[in-house]
């Protein structure tokens, strides 16, 4: 998304796109990734319910993943994976 | 032409709003504000204007309310003082960067503590940065002219910034004068229907106010900054028009007999009619000087000022508020800072005047330009003093 010049901005900063907070990336704020150890996941969904952005998602298999472009690395569901299936490693 | 009438001014200020055709109002009584705010209601609730006075708790919910409603697309207006002017503090840069044409009266009452309810600027002058469009008013046909002209200059196209008009607390908001109260037909063929730049409205969605990150952030502040400096030409005009309708001429910067003018003095709001009659006193006794009356505080006028200084040799700059540790006051500082570049300035000098609402007779006035003429010198120039204060 290329950003706008002061000139090009609306009047106010108006946004009268609908949804389009959509296409800003919270992802890039990132500083760590979870990862997911599929053999230790139970399927419980508990890093579904508290990723507080909603970027985590159960596949067709069962197994859960986390959507990168909006992923912040906060860690909230490797802390709430009681069978400790996901580990936060560093961003390269 | 208006009808002559005489009222209290805090009172005709309502009627001006009043005549505007206000969508809404949204004001929290504070002294000296209360007779706005007391009046505008009353005109609501005898069903003399088709408008809603929202009943707040707080002056914060008053300019909640009000950026709100002119978010909606409502003609929006609210008033204040002091205290009350500081609980909006949070919301005043949000109506600008929204780009809401609020318009507000202020009051002007001095800030605690000690508690004071009487008249000085120290309410408006913490209030500078917060990009609205800041008018001074010296009488009250100027109140409720520029009561008047705000919606005007607030809604324009171009402009689409919120307006202070600034009307000492006391001085003018409780004095009975005469003056000239536009007719409803006049104020229609000035001041068109208010159209805004977008509103809420559920069959067309948008965000208003949003989030903005480091990445927007700056060019959000370098538009709202062009906005303001912007609506100057629009400010201009505006008075200009309302000039050939009414008569009543207005200009960012006033001057009185300051043509030949050797030493000139500066001063905002109601105290500039004291002060004429001090420079009439001084003229008479054969004494070269002026009277600069500035009436724009934002946009600041800085070509206008240059002008009206460029001949003299000593500028006496009052304030009626002081900016503590400072250089100063306020608008001794935003001078000297306009005249830094110039290469041919006067010596200025920094009085500090009317605090807490403090008499400041004629004496006064030609008291300040005796202390500066016998600085022969020129010891006091680039200083300040808090005038009268009892060592």
């Amino acid at each position: 998304m290329a950003l706008k010049s002061w000139k090009e901005l609306p009047i106010g900063c108006v946004v009268d796109q609908p949804g389009s907070a959509s296409e800003y990336h919270t992802g890039s704020w990132r500083s760590q990734r979870p990862v997911w150890d599929n053999s230790k996941c139970i399927k419980c969904g508990i890093c579904y319910v508290y990723c507080p952005e909603g970027c985590v998602q159960q596949m067709e298999d069962g197994f859960f993943k986390a959507d990168m472009d909006y992923c912040k690395g906060c860690g909230i569901c490797a802390h709430e994976c009681w069978p400790k299936a996901i580990k936060m490693v560093e961003e390269g | 032409m208006g009808k002559r009438m005489g009222m209290e001014v805090a009172m005709a200020v309502a009627e001006a709003v009043a005549l505007c055709r206000i969508d809404m109002a949204a004001v929290y009584p504070i002294t000296p504000q209360s007779h706005i705010a007391e009046h505008l209601s009353d005109l609501v609730a005898d069903g003399k204007i088709d408008a809603e006075f929202v009943t707040v708790e707080s002056e914060h919910s008053a300019m909640s309310a009000v950026i709100g409603a002119s978010a909606t697309g409502a003609r929006s207006y609210t008033a204040t003082a002091s205290q009350g002017l500081l609980l909006m503090n949070e919301l005043l840069p949000v109506a600008s960067a929204m780009r809401l044409p609020i318009c507000m009266a202020i009051a002007n009452r001095a800030v605690s503590g000690p508690l004071n309810i009487l008249n000085d600027h120290s309410d408006i002058m913490p209030q500078r940065d917060s990009g609205w469009i800041s008018i001074f008013v010296e009488n009250g046909q100027e109140a409720i002219d520029m009561s008047i002209i705000s919606f005007k200059i607030a809604e324009h196209q171009e402009v689409m910034l919120p307006v202070n008009i600034n009307i000492d607390g006391f001085q003018l908001t409780h004095m009975v004068e005469p003056f000239e109260m536009p007719t409803q037909e006049e104020v229609d063929r000035f001041l068109p229907p208010f159209v805004p730049h977008a509103t809420l409205h559920p069959a067309k969605p948008v965000t208003m106010g949003a989030f903005a990150m480091s990445d927007y952030f700056a060019e959000i502040m370098k538009a709202k900054d062009e906005a303001l400096k912007n609506s100057k030409k629009v400010i201009l005009d505006v008075w200009e028009e309302w000039a050939k309708l009414f008569g009543r001429t207005y200009k960012p910067v006033e001057t009185y007999r300051t043509d030949d003018a050797d030493i000139l003095m500066l001063t905002m709001g109601s105290m500039g009619e004291t002060a004429q009659i001090a420079i009439d006193e001084l003229r008479g006794r054969g004494i070269k000087a002026g009277l600069i009356k500035l009436r724009l505080w934002r946009p600041f006028p800085f070509e206008e000022i240059k002008a009206a200084v460029k001949n003299a040799k000593k500028l006496i700059v009052t304030d009626r508020a002081c900016s503590f540790g400072g250089p100063g006051g306020p608008v001794f500082c935003e001078i000297k800072s306009a005249l830094y570049v110039e290469a041919k300035r006067p010596l200025i000098y920094n009085y500090i005047y009317g605090l807490g609402g403090r008499d400041v007779p004629v004496k006064d006035f030609t008291g300040m330009f005796e202390k500066v003429m016998g600085d022969t010198a020129n010891k006091l120039a680039d200083t300040y003093e808090f005038w009268g204060v009892r060592e």
